[in-house]
């Protein structure tokens, strides 16, 4: 029998018993909804993730200042700027694997352009700085050398700064004005969009260091040469953890900390952070999985219990069959394909029903969902197989009747 | 020439009572074109006899050939392919399939003999319109009366053409005058070539066969030729009661 009439006949099978049919689909219908939406959703919590970690910059630490002990007294984590350029330097040179040490002061500022004003975040950085955040100016340029080296009072803006500074007005040569200091605009930063944690990240601007430490921030930068935090950026991820350790002992060295003394720095690991995040993530999307093999197996079962049902009611049909010249395998066949069809259309049903579940918690949780082609053809493929390996046992007990017993069958 | 051919042909079942001999050493041909009855009371060996001579069952000694073909040295699906293109079934109970409108009944050995869609629609109706029901094609089972549906299955056993038309107890569930009509059918059917062997009880129906075998125990107890009665007198004589 050709498969597309063995398809057509099955059809009719089943729609003649729509509502056991549908009964018996549900496990399918509810195992394949879940994988679908497992998927949508974790992928789209992955995407997430990737996209945080592609936006901090890869392979990334950052050095912070840690706490200050003065006559007894702990001052807590920040409290003193204890970094310097020549830290950062000399990771650059000492610490393996090490493609940039960018350090960095940071405060608030408030920007004046000519009639409009806006307050920001002033960022004094080198030429590290924007290797290791992965990130580029869209218009005009960035920094060279020499304007870092001599904290020329230069600027570059982020995209929100500019956008409400000059509008559509093109900002590079402009001058803005920051605490009376007049600086030059040279670029304006590529958008990056919101943080992780919702912080608009193009509401921002650049100074190179020296002009930032000298001219606007100060305060917290008093000590010659200090800054604020250090990002290192690595070659790749591997490298990262033996990397810290060596930044440890040499930053203890330079700070002169031994013994039992407490660290005045501390180095955290970004490319964990967000590891641990995605980890979690994978973590549910197998619990899901799980949970949705488990549903697959029960739909299974539930489909090889109906097609035993059937079997045995359409024995004369299968005595008839027989006697009119079908072959064990046209038998076979036909039971193993209106077993499939009957799972492959719970999958189809479930995919449809998962990605609507998906999407219904995409607009209701604000959480990213992904409905992967992928993940259909997976989902309709694997109900298709678990058609078939619970609908072989019962095809195989209609194959293998007694053509003589199955008709006289009542 | 026959087309059936049996030499000590024979069927015993070891069942948990013991051995029992259904069918003892039987040696039977049956020519083609012949219409043959097969009588005896139950568990004479008659649907043995049958069962083996359909290609349904295998015997546990003795010989079978069926136009020539050797039948014990098949397997399942050299015997399925021999039911299927050489034998048409009859059955008591009709045996159609109740969601199938009786052109997709008739059809039906059509789809394991590989025909394609196109001609088996064609074939179908022809083989409709040889048993009357041409214009009821599409009904299904359960909207035809009792002697149309075995009509429909009559159509069916002979769609693909087959040498021999075996039918058990073809009028058992029909009333007299319909199972008249479905009698001068096989009668109308042979006088074309086909070779009908059917089997009954009914001493009534045996006697519109050309040539009656009864069955006892196991064996042959009667064979011989007669005069087989007209069915449409009893057609005429079940209208007029």
């Amino acid at each position: 029998m050709r498969l597309v009439e063995a398809i057509r006949s099955a059809l009719s099978a089943i729609a003649a018993n729509a509502l056991r049919s549908l009964l018996t689909m549900l496990g399918i219908v509810i195992g394949v909804a879940a994988v679908i939406a497992m998927v949508a959703i974790g992928s789209g919590a992955r995407n997430l993730v990737d996209q945080q970690i592609r936006s901090l910059g890869a392979n990334l630490a950052i050095v912070t200042p840690g706490n200050v002990t003065q006559g007894g007294a702990r001052l807590g984590a920040g409290a003193a700027s204890t970094l310097t350029s020549d830290d950062a330097e000399a990771i650059r040179r000492e610490v393996d694997g090490v493609v940039a040490a960018a350090p960095f002061v940071q405060g608030g500022a408030q920007v004046v352009a000519g009639a409009s004003n806006w307050g920001t975040r002033i960022y004094g950085v080198d030429l590290d700085w924007f290797q290791a955040r992965e990130w580029d100016v869209a218009t005009g340029r960035g920094f060279d050398p020499e304007e870092v080296r001599r904290g020329d009072i230069v600027i570059i803006l982020g995209q929100t700064v500019a956008r409400n500074l000059f509008g559509e007005d093109d900002p590079i040569d402009q001058t803005v004005r920051v605490r009376n200091v007049p600086f030059r605009v040279i670029g304006v930063m590529a958008p990056k969009g919101q943080s992780a944690f919702g912080q608009d990240q193009d509401d921002v601007i650049f100074v190179p260091l020296d002009a930032g430490r000298r001219r606007v921030i100060g305060r917290n930068y008093a000590k010659d040469g200090s800054v604020g935090s250090i990002f290192v950026k690595f070659a790749n991820e591997e490298e990262i953890e033996p990397g810290i350790e060596t930044m440890t002992a040499l930053l203890r060295q330079r700070h002169r900390i031994v013994g039992e003394q407490e660290d005045d720095f501390s180095i955290r690991n970004l490319t964990e952070i967000a590891n641990t995040a995605s980890a979690s993530a994978n973590t549910l999307s197998m619990l899901l999985a799980a949970v949705a093999a488990v549903s697959l197996l029960v739909g299974g079962i539930g489909i090889m219990n109906i097609m035993l049902v059937s079997v045995t009611e359409r024995t004369r049909e299968i005595g008839l069959r027989l006697a009119v010249g079908a072959r064990p395998r046209d038998i076979l066949s036909q039971f193993l394909i209106e077993a499939t069809t009957l799972s492959t259309i719970g999958g189809a049903l479930g995919v449809g029903l998962g990605a609507g579940a998906a999407y219904l918690v995409a607009q209701l949780a604000g959480w990213p969902s992904l409905v992967s082609t992928n993940a259909i053809i997976l989902a309709v493929g694997f109900s298709a197989l678990v058609g078939i390996f619970f609908g072989f046992y019962p095809a195989q007990r209609a194959a293998r009747l007694d053509p003589i017993e199955a008709l006289r069958r009542e | 020439m026959a087309l059936i051919e049996t030499r000590d042909l024979g069927r015993v079942y070891d069942l948990d009572a013991g051995r029992v001999v259904a069918l003892d050493h039987v040696s039977l041909d049956v020519d083609e074109g012949d219409f043959v009855a097969v009588m005896g009371p139950s568990g004479s060996g008659k649907s043995t006899f049958m069962n083996l001579i359909g290609c349904l069952d295998r015997p546990t000694h003795g010989t079978y050939r069926l136009a020539g073909t050797a039948v014990e040295t098949l397997d399942a699906n050299g015997l399925a392919r021999l039911r299927n293109r050489e034998i048409g079934f009859v059955f008591q109970q009709f045996n159609l399939l109740p969601r199938v409108d009786a052109l997709g009944n008739v059809a039906l050995p059509m789809v394991y003999a590989g025909v394609d869609r196109r001609t088996r629609r064609e074939k179908a109706h022809a083989a409709l319109a040889r048993v009357g029901l041409a214009e009821r094609w599409h009904h299904r089972p359960m909207q035809l009366s009792g002697g149309q549906q075995q009509r429909v299955a009559i159509a069916r056993a002979l769609v693909n053409g087959p040498k021999l038309l075996l039918a058990d107890e073809p009028t058992g569930a029909l009333d007299s005058r319909t199972a008249a009509e479905i009698l001068w059918l096989f009668q109308e059917l042979n006088r074309e070539g086909v070779t009908v062997v059917l089997v009954t009880h009914d001493a009534d129906v045996g006697r519109h066969a050309r040539r009656l075998v009864r069955f006892k125990d196991g064996r042959v107890l009667e064979d011989h030729r007669q005069t087989p009665l007209d069915a449409r007198d009893l057609i005429a004589a079940e209208s007029a009661a």
